[in-house]
């Protein structure tokens, strides 16, 4: 009897990069047994803007504003990595009062990008209640960093020295009212779902990954952290004056869905802590470094990470000594975190393909540059 | 998770969790908490520091423009999408502006031009209405940058 495609057992299957569970433009081919995927390849660059060749062509500062747009849920934490990486090449630091402000808004940024993927990971697996509250809470986020530098997402609030808006008079006021009710909004998700044994029979035990795995793969952040390794830039490197505050680094065992869910609940839940903590030693004085207006850095390379939200996101930035850098790299968390879904889907149903996409929180700008 | 088995049972079987996460669904029905913007109806309240369309300030006591074809926003912008004409006039030794182009096509609204004007002639403010019919209407001219965009109001 002559074989016909039925009698194969292999099927593959196109998901993306026009499916609205990949969150953007990622293309993932399944390979199919049943419905049981046996692996999964990832198709990228269909956001691929050259970033880093822009850094090539435009001056240190003129540079910042496209660093926003890599990862553009956290364009606080893109900012800052870039300015601490430009302020290490140069030599010099930010000022104290400076340094309290940009603590209190990226930890505000991780707070905005981890509701952003609560709303839409629930929203995947299908409790679709979440995202009206996750958005609502994003919202008051992103009021305080349009009036803090005028814009809500691709916000530009750092500059390399420093800061360029002075805190607004509100400040303190709003971002502690936001601190305050947050608490009990986390409260709130944590009754729709943790509490659900929907939404906890569906994760638990979905796209493990262990501390191993997580290591070898270079896996960082809350998908890291799930597995129980206890790693944190903002604990073992402290930059920006993280080590004046006193907070936790959460981490589960299991390195599942469900456990880094929870690592994640738990993180938002120590960014206010860590807010509130800032928002009541915020220093006076200048809040710019005394840097040349062109600047001019020494021939010389750095490397400087900070925990994003995602993870671990570094620049590596080459001096040739002259008014551009010579080389940009940018290490995204997203993109290194993106190459463990191979390992994570394997064995899993089509169904989970999504959980795990979600769970991972990539953002394309981010893997595409 | 909630305590004894018996407990836990009862639970489960009054689909405790579900009725839970359904009352924290009703208590957000209240009419207070709405916090959708009815857009064109409603305004939205945009922030003092609002980055949106450029405008190029004139002095209001002579109607002259505040600009003094320093170039330096030209030079500030990442994107060198700013071009600024000017001509030496020979009687008050002063550069003279003539043209002012400013493509809010390819701006990013970034803000490095009004923080590298150094008399506040140019300006973000907050009129976020930027659409236009054209690629060209996107293209602003001096005219356009003194005046602002006029969008049709909703009514």
């Amino acid at each position: 009897m002559a074989t016909t495609f039925l009698d194969s057992s292999e099927l593959v299957l196109n998901m993306g990069p026009q499916h609205p569970s990949t969150h953007g433009v990622l293309r993932v081919i399944l390979k199919l047994d049943g419905e049981k995927v046996i692996g999964a390849e990832c198709v990228i660059g269909y956001l691929h803007r050259g970033v880093e060749k822009i850094g090539e062509n435009r001056t240190y500062q003129l540079f910042a504003p496209y660093v926003d747009r890599m990862d553009y849920v956290s364009a606080v934490s893109n900012g800052l990595g870039y300015c601490l990486a430009v302020e290490k090449l140069i030599g010099a630091e930010a000022p104290p009062r400076a340094q309290a402000a940009r603590v209190i808004l990226t930890e505000l940024n991780r707070v905005a990008s981890h509701l952003l993927w609560l709303g839409t990971h629930a929203l995947d697996i299908g409790a679709i209640t979440p995202l009206f509250y996750t958005m609502r809470e994003r919202e008051e986020v992103l009021k305080i960093f349009e009036n803090y530098c005028g814009a809500r997402l691709t916000t530009h609030a750092f500059r390399i020295g420093g800061l360029q808006y002075e805190l607004y008079d509100e400040f303190e006021e709003q971002v502690k009212t936001f601190c305050d009710e947050f608490a009990g909004k986390i409260d709130e998700y944590e009754e729709l779902l943790t509490g659900n044994r929907i939404w906890v029979d569906r994760l638990t035990g979905v796209g493990i990954l262990n501390a191993e795995d997580c290591k070898q793969y270079g896996v960082t952040g809350p998908v890291l952290r799930a597995s129980g390794v206890v790693w944190d830039v903002r604990k073992a490197q402290p930059y920006s004056g993280y080590d004046r505050y006193d907070f936790d680094v959460p981490t589960r065992r299991n390195g599942d869905t469900f456990d880094r869910y929870f690592v994640r609940m738990a993180e938002m839940r120590q960014s206010v802590r860590i807010i509130l903590q800032a928002i009541q030693q915020i220093p006076d004085g200048p809040i710019m470094a005394r840097i040349p207006k062109v600047l001019k850095p020494p021939p010389g390379e750095v490397y400087v990470s900070i925990e994003a939200p995602k993870g671990e996101l570094g620049y590596f930035i080459v001096s040739d000594g002259s008014l551009r850098p010579y080389r940009v790299r940018v290490r995204p968390p997203s993109f290194v975190n993106l190459q463990a879904l191979n390992k994570m889907v394997k064995g899993a149903l089509i169904a989970d393909v999504v959980a795990i996409i979600g769970t991972i929180d990539i953002v394309l700008g981010e893997v595409d540059r | 998770m909630f305590g004894f088995p018996f407990i836990r049972v009862l639970r489960a079987v009054f689909l405790m969790d579900l009725l839970q996460g359904l009352w924290v669904t009703f208590r957000n029905q209240n009419p207070s908490k709405i916090y959708t913007e009815q857009y064109p109806t409603e305004r939205p309240k945009v922030s003092e520091r609002y980055r949106g369309a450029p405008r190029l300030n004139i002095n209001p006591d002579n109607g002259e423009t505040l600009c003094i074809s320093c170039n330096l926003c030209a030079l500030a912008c990442p994107e060198n999408l700013i071009v600024v004409g000017s001509e030496r006039n020979e009687q008050t030794r002063h550069k003279d502006l003539i043209t002012f182009t400013y493509d809010l096509s390819r701006c990013m609204f970034c803000g490095l031009c009004e923080d590298a004007c150094p008399v506040d002639a140019l300006e973000l403010t907050q009129d976020f209405e930027l659409a236009s019919y054209t690629r060209e209407g996107a293209i602003w001219d001096r005219q356009m940058l003194e005046e602002g965009p006029h969008p049709a109001r909703y009514k």
